[in-house]
């Protein structure tokens, strides 16, 4: 049982969660989350957006039953943590450009404190949230509203990209690194997925990724893949 | 002292909570969160004979008070399983189960041949890694194959038949909440061999989209499972107590001692948890402390005391 020491609206249906104890995580890896009893019945994954000596915090958008319950939470409540669990974004070198889309940037801010010199692109539908705080992290930052902020990433000058967002954003992300590689620069470029969870530690199987060498979990040998191993089928 | 011990064909169950077949893996996962050996037992993920990649598209679905799964038996084939996950098997103190399902009758009877090879080959080596089998005659998510041998008990005969014939390990049959006459078919269990009966798999439902105007599984229906089918469960784990003489493994939405007291006192010897597992990561050893407690305020110390008792 861990206690919320905030939970502040940041825009419309977004949220900022700080979360007090001594948690550890990388880059990319996630939380299995509950602050109800027994429904409902699974509990709900969030990445870390940054983990520090005072806790954990995470970056939510509320869509339903569950993140609407977040969303209630007050400094003081109770709330069960689970984690860290996933395998992470890599530790890169080289020419980093890190992209999300909308609640897609949670588990970038992390990374963008790993990796600082980092170009960082954040887009969103509506309203922009979160983006000065990753101001002073970043070599450049881009900011898009309305737009497709995988359109202002040129793929061909960097070494590695990584990418969270909404499924139509990763698989373009995963077109424009084959594009990449036919101009002759291959990127690694690194997506996080997000599929619909029960264990969260690789024991149900019901997070399956069909990857180019078969099945593989979302929760444990992701929820961070190579973009060119990942098939897309809709 | 409170004895919370069970027997079912000379296997030893340290205490009436065992994990059922696909929510728990082979047990490695949970092994890294707390000590699976204080479980009774452990029914790993249903193998066929063959690899399976499973089904595609949205395999997971909440409901109320439940979920449905369309997970679709994915899995390493027995001699992956046999490979990768014995060694870790034999390091367990705790009674291991494999869950065989299978497309034909074939698959079965060569699944369960492979299984009792290896484990003769074990025994000589003065080892053990797999304690029981428990066939899997019920899964509602694959389509040839599983459900079709679950529901009419002239079906299910051939196979039980067939794979007592083929293994000497202590045999329990998976029953499915679908057949047509679940009593029956546990009285034809018993009749051709079987040393338990284990029930119930979960309920064939659905979900639709209805923007999409469609299913949201590919299967177009998937297994039920959690709290909303225990009074469903535990009515027929009552129907089959009554009816047969062998052990009943009892499962269906359990997720509190009282709960797991309930299916024990409806008739069955030894109980599985699934979906609890994914409300609480550390339901094993969270339900085995809350059983003790409950029996120590209820002055309960045996089982055997409440067993059948409804
Ligand atoms: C590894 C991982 C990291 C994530 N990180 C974040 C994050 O940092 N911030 C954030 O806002 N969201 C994140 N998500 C998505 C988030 O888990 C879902 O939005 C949330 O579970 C929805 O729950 P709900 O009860 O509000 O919605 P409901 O629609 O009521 O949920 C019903 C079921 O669907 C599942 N579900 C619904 N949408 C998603 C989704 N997009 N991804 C996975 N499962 C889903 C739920 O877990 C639940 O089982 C992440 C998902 C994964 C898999
Ligand atoms: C994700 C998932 C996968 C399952 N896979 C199997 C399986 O491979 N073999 C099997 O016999 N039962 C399988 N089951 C059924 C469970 O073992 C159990 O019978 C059922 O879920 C009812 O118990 P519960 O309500 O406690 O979950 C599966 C259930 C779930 C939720
Ligand atoms: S969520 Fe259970 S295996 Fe990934």
């Amino acid at each position: 049982m861990a206690t919320v020491i905030t939970n502040e609206r940041l825009a419309d249906g977004v949220y900022h969660l700080r979360v007090e104890g001594n948690y550890g995580g990388e880059m990319g890896q996630f939380y299995m989350l509950r602050a109800w009893g027994a429904y409902p019945l699974l509990s709900r994954p969030l990445s870390i957006h940054q983990v520090n000596d005072d806790g954990v915090e995470f970056l939510y958008h509320v869509v339903g039953e569950g993140t609407e319950i977040f969303a209630g939470l007050t400094p003081g409540d109770n709330i069960d943590l689970e984690g860290p669990f996933g395998n992470g974004f890599p530790e890169v070198e080289g020419k980093v450009a890190l992209v999300g889309g909308g609640i897609g940037i949670a588990p970038l801010y992390y990374c963008a404190q790993k990796l600082p010199g980092s170009d960082i692109y954040l887009g969103f539908s509506r309203e922009a949230f979160r983006t000065e705080a990753f101001r002073p992290l970043a070599a450049e930052l881009t900011v898009n509203v309305g737009g497709l902020i995988l359109d202002s990433v040129d793929f061909t000058s960097y070494d590695h990209i990584f990418v969270c967002g909404p499924h139509p954003m990763l698989k373009a992300a995963q077109l424009k690194g084959f594009a990449a590689e036919t101009a002759g620069k291959k990127p690694g470029v690194y997506l996080s997925l997000e599929n619909r969870m029960a264990c969260g530690i690789g024991a149900c199987l019901v997070c399956s990724v069909s990857c180019r060498d078969g099945q593989r979990k979302a929760c444990a040998d992701g929820p961070v893949f190579l973009a060119e191993e990942v098939l897309f089928h809709d | 002292m409170i004895n919370l011990t069970a027997n079912i064909a000379g296997v030893h169950f340290k205490n009436p909570i065992v994990m059922a077949s696909g929510t728990f893996g082979f047990g490695r996962e949970y092994g890294k969160l707390y000590d699976v050996s204080m479980l009774g037992g452990i029914s790993g993920k249903g193998l066929t004979l063959n690899a399976k990649a499973g089904n595609p598209g949205v395999r997971v679905y909440e409901t109320a008070s439940g979920m449905l799964n369309s997970v679709g038996l994915e899995n390493p084939g027995v001699e992956g399983f046999l490979a990768k996950e014995l060694p870790y098997w034999e390091t367990l103190d705790t009674a291991r189960i494999v869950n065989l399902g299978g497309n034909t009758l074939h698959d079965y009877v060569l699944g369960a041949e492979l299984i009792q090879r290896d484990a003769e080959a074990r025994s000589l080596a003065g080892t053990t890694a797999v304690d029981m089998i428990e066939l899997n005659i019920s899964c509602p998510n694959v389509k040839e194959g599983g459900i079709a041998f679950g529901v009419k008990t002239p079906a299910a005969q051939e196979v039980v038949r067939a794979v007592r014939a083929a293994t000497k390990l202590p045999l329990a049959v998976k029953l499915s909440p679908n057949a047509e006459d679940i009593a029956e078919m546990a009285e034809m269990c018993q009749e051709e061999g079987a040393d338990a009966v284990s029930l119930i798999n979960t309920i064939s439902g659905m979900k639709i989209d209805v923007r999409r105007r469609r299913s949201v599984f590919n299967n177009l229906y998937a297994g039920l499972s959690g709290p909303a089918i225990k009074p469903v469960a535990l009515r027929m784990v009552h129907q089959v107590a009554k009816r047969v003489s062998i052990p009943v493994i009892g499962m269906g939405g359990i997720t509190s001692a009282t709960d797991i007291i309930e299916f024990i006192m409806a008739g069955a010897t030894v109980i599985q948890v699934g979906t609890y597992n994914f409300m609480n990561l550390r339901a094993g050893s969270t339900l085995v402390e809350e059983l003790q407690q409950f029996m120590l305020a209820e002055n309960i110390s045996s089982l055997d005391e409440i067993r059948g008792i409804v």
